[in-house]
């Protein structure tokens, strides 16, 4: 068994790997900070003291944990305009990583809120603060610092996650691999390329997310 | 007048009747300790004058605003009486200064230079004037409990109540806690404490609350409750606890 590695064979399709990781970047980051957000309120939501709104967020968030991820994507894509509701791919693709990273994160923050002592709210109560301004000020801040390494791996589990989204013809990273393999045939390199290259992604996003917790989060120790 | 007026108050967790008809009067500027054994009803009771618990029959008025079960008037309710308690609940992702700043912000809407200002003037006031800037995980129980009795004058109650403020804290701690509570008296304010420090309560307090059994068993002046104990179960108490 011998098998040259053939690396050069792959530099004219650079510029395709260049645009994907950036589209692959490009969905990360809204997606995560969306997702994130939509998570946020929704452990809101599931903590509401409205029945109506917490049946709700937990319908959502039980659909989305327990179908995959691709049927989403298509569902969004493929199925929505059935309902005259046509989305090119970026939104289509976008929509399904923030509605998905949006339930578990919201799981994920709730987990935290729930940690939350009960003499926290009442420390809050007796202030005078209003039940939003203890969620806001006091319970979520030491929610998010607790899960936060749960809340990262998630994110980067969806960063992952968006190779799916090639399958849509989104054009990011693993459509670009896909398109080099299929025109040079050179799918060892082309997809070992991908690979380090999503490696090297993930180790960054994680380097960062670290970066913003000393930023974040000024009592480290809690 | 009283400040705070409790009026044949009853209670129930469920089936279990906790407070059976509680009346208690106190005056502006009185230091009333509620003593009695656990599950007497004696944090319960202080519980309800602000809201924290609900009660089912009877009537609570303090400051002449009555103690209902309504989010927005225990809101208001809560700028005239603060709480302290057993485990300090301070906010532990802000410092000492930021969890006595943060009421006042928020719902007062003081502008940062005057509650840094006060903030600071009032830490000082419970000696710890050096600590705006320490988190409460860096701090020993009895300065968490000091932030936490500085962060609630911070709203100028009218009352603060104590929930056994020093029973987490070790032996040695507890002495510089009683002296703030002694320093706060001393300027007026009013307080009522469900407390275990029986010579506190002899010593610094005016008024002792003997409660048995969810009803206020026993009550008087400080002194001549712990010298002459009217009935066997405050008396089988006290030379439990002294």
């Amino acid at each position: 068994m011998s098998y040259q590695l053939n690396f050069s064979g792959l530099l004219p399709y650079l510029p395709q790997f260049a645009a994907g990781i950036w589209a692959t970047i490009e969905l990360t980051l809204i997606s995560t900070f969306l997702g994130l957000l939509l998570g946020t309120i929704g452990a809101a939501g599931r903590n509401s003291r409205y029945r109506v709104a917490r049946t709700l967020w937990g319908c959502y968030v039980e659909i989305i944990r327990n179908t995959p991820f691709i049927v989403q994507l298509f569902f969004i894509f493929f199925g929505l305009p059935a309902l005259g509701l046509k989305l090119s791919a970026w939104q289509a693709g976008m929509i399904a990583m923030v509605v998905n990273l949006g339930a578990y994160s919201t799981e994920i923050i709730r987990a935290g809120i729930d940690a939350t002592p009960k003499g926290q709210w009442e420390a809050g109560k007796t202030l005078g603060l209003s039940r939003r301004q203890i969620f806001i000020r006091i319970v979520l801040p030491p929610a998010f610092q607790r899960v936060y390494p749960a809340l990262v791996s998630q994110c980067i589990i969806v960063m992952l996650g968006s190779a799916v989204v090639s399958q849509i013809s989104l054009e990011e990273l693993t459509f670009a691999a896909n398109f080099a393999q299929s025109r040079t045939f050179l799918s060892f390199e082309s997809y070992l390329l991908t690979a380090v290259l999503y490696l090297v992604l993930a180790l960054l996003m994680r380097q960062s997310f670290a970066f913003a917790a000393k930023r974040l989060f000024k009592n480290p120790s809690l | 007048m009283s400040l705070v007026s409790i009026d044949q108050i009853h209670k129930y967790y469920g089936e279990n009747h906790v407070l059976k008809g509680v009346d208690l009067k106190v005056a502006p500027g009185e230091v009333v300790s509620i003593i009695g054994r656990s599950g007497s009803g004696k944090s319960t009771l202080l519980r309800c004058i602000n809201g924290l618990e609900a009660y089912q029959q009877g009537a609570i008025v303090v400051d002449s605003q009555a103690v209902e079960d309504d989010e927005y008037k225990l809101r208001l309710l809560s700028r005239s009486v603060g709480m302290v308690f057993q485990n300090f609940n301070l906010f532990p992702h802000m410092t000492a200064g930021e969890n006595v700043m943060l009421a006042p912000k928020l719902v007062l809407g003081q502008d940062s230079k005057t509650s840094r200002a006060h903030a600071q003037e009032l830490l000082e006031k419970v000696g710890l004037g050096d600590k705006f800037d320490a988190y409460p995980n860096n701090l020993s129980g009895g300065q968490q409990q000091r932030v936490a009795i500085a962060r609630s004058l911070a709203m100028s109650p009218k009352v603060l109540l104590c929930d056994e403020i020093t029973s987490a804290l070790d032996p040695e701690l507890v002495g510089e806690v009683l002296k703030v509570l002694e320093q706060l008296k001393a300027e007026g304010m009013t307080l009522i404490l469900v407390t275990h420090e029986m010579n506190f309560a002899r010593d610094v307090g005016d008024t002792v609350v003997f409660m048995h059994q969810g009803k206020v068993w026993e009550t008087g002046p400080s002194d001549e409750v712990f010298a002459s104990p009217q009935t066997s179960e405050l008396q089988s108490f006290i030379s439990a606890v002294l």
